[in-house]
């Protein structure tokens, strides 16, 4: 301790939470607010969408279709088109990620609701149910697990991507990486990484709970 | 607007190894290259672990946890643990994340198709290479090219940001126009890769319509 570069323990220590901007818990923290906004934005915006997809079945085409192209474009150049419009600040990366949720959670909405049988729905309408109770009572919970599916995988993309945004200064943890590249240094690139990957699967496992505990009847049919 | 006119009006950026057809081309150039390295490791495994039903879950759960990986971070990692002498420190970490979409889509195409074909195949007397090349990869092909197309759009990106960490490529307008506060080469570098991506985009999807058997893609219709 104390001549040569600090350990990996030693600098977690040292860097944890320094009271100053920067420190990991500090990146931690603005990590988990830029991947959670678009993770749920996203589904707040992919959930009307795709139902007026499966409503109006014209419209599916299109809006999968422009969908489709956002999610090709890399997210950097797009990050650096926005600056322009948002100035530095979270929302420059926030905004195309939510994009990319969207373009998950559309397909996978229109999808969830496709496979409700139809004798289902028909029960449902037989039974007296107004279209909204049937969607929120009937359609939407036996959609649930294409939806989560779908969720799963943005939640773990976004966790992982935030980290790009390090190159216009808005990257959460990303910002490890950065720092550890200007000033060679590895321990925080692998604190970064570690921390990147642990919360990304912390995300996945509460979303697979969640699914659990929405949807019961599926584990009480694989076990009959 | 302006800096799109003066991007692409200035004549300098048109020419030597930092202009424009250069920089298109060291893009192109790494993205294939990772991408095909990416391909002749991926898809025989795919091929292998679907045909086999051996291996599944692991694939998965790799897959979902390289889905994780910050691209920033392992390419950092890699080159501050092996230098910069070449450009295999950024190529490796470009390969590692194209290969999961790929494998997966290969693995769950193979072992996606109806057991009554693989069976009706089988007891026409085809043997099990047979079998694989002749029914499960054409019907499994949308699906391979899916994972294709989804790894290409991953390593053009990836490309990209491996600008930061000293590869050549599109990348480098927008990351060196934006330390040097050069608004110009920044938007017109991201208009460049956006236009990138759409293209590549685009041609995946036309070599699907090319490639995919008719009676497949359900472009016949049977019965």
């Amino acid at each position: 301790m104390g001549d040569g570069p600090p350990t990996l323990w030693e600098w977690i220590a040292r860097n944890w939470d320094t009271g100053r901007v920067g420190s990991i818990r500090d990146l931690l923290g603005d990590h988990l607010l830029m991947s959670l906004v678009p993770i749920v934005l996203g589904l707040v915006l992919a959930l009307p969408l795709g139902l007026a997809s499966v409503r109006w079945r014209w419209l599916y085409q299109p809006t999968a279709g422009v969908f489709n192209v956002i999610y090709a474009l890399p997210s950097l150049p797009l990050f650096m088109l926005l600056i322009s419009v948002t100035g530095l600040s979270p929302m420059t990366v926030i905004i195309p990620l939510t994009f990319y949720a969207m373009a998950v959670l559309i397909p996978a909405v229109v999808d969830g609701i496709g496979s409700v049988p139809a004798h289902v729905r028909q029960s449902a309408v037989a039974m007296g149910f107004t279209p909204l109770r049937r969607l929120v009572q009937v359609e939407l919970p036996i959609a649930a697990p294409v939806v989560i599916a779908g969720l799963r995988v943005v939640a773990v993309s976004s966790i992982s991507l935030v980290s790009v945004g390090a190159l216009i200064g808005q990257g959460g943890l990303g910002m490890l990486f950065t720092r550890a590249y200007q000033n060679p240094f590895l321990p925080p690139v692998v604190v970064g990484i570690v921390l990147i990957v642990v919360l990304a699967l912390v995300a996945d496992g509460l979303l697979l709970l969640a699914q659990r505990l929405l949807t019961p009847w599926v584990r009480a049919r694989g076990a009959s | 607007m302006n800096w799109l006119i003066d991007f692409f009006g200035d004549p300098a950026r048109w020419s030597g190894p930092d202009g424009i057809p250069a920089r298109l081309l060291e893009h192109l150039e790494f993205s294939a290259l990772a991408l095909v390295l990416a391909m002749l490791i991926a898809v025989p495994l795919g091929l292998l672990i679907g045909h086999t039903g051996r291996g599944g879950v692991l694939v998965v759960v790799t897959a979902n946890l390289a889905r994780a990986l910050p691209t920033l971070g392992l390419l950092v990692l890699f080159v501050l643990l092996l230098g910069t002498a070449s450009i295999w420190p950024v190529i490796i970490p470009l390969v590692l994340l194209a290969v999961p979409p790929i494998l997966v889509n290969t693995f769950e195409g193979i072992r996606g198709v109806d057991p009554d074909l693989r069976d009706a195949a089988y007891g026409m007397g085809l043997r099990g290479g047979q079998v694989l090349g002749r029914v499960l990869v054409p019907v499994a092909l949308p699906l391979i090219l899916l994972g294709l197309r989804l790894s290409a759009i991953q390593v053009v990106a990836t490309t990209t940001v491996a600008a930061y960490t000293g590869l050549g490529g599109l990348g480098r307008f927008v990351i060196d126009g934006f330390a040097t506060k050069d608004y110009a080469s920044v938007v017109g570098g991201s208009v460049l890769i956006v236009l990138f991506a759409l293209v590549v985009q685009i041609a995946f999807t036309f070599a699907q319509r090319v490639t995919v058997s008719p009676g497949v893609s359900q472009r016949l219709k049977i019965r």
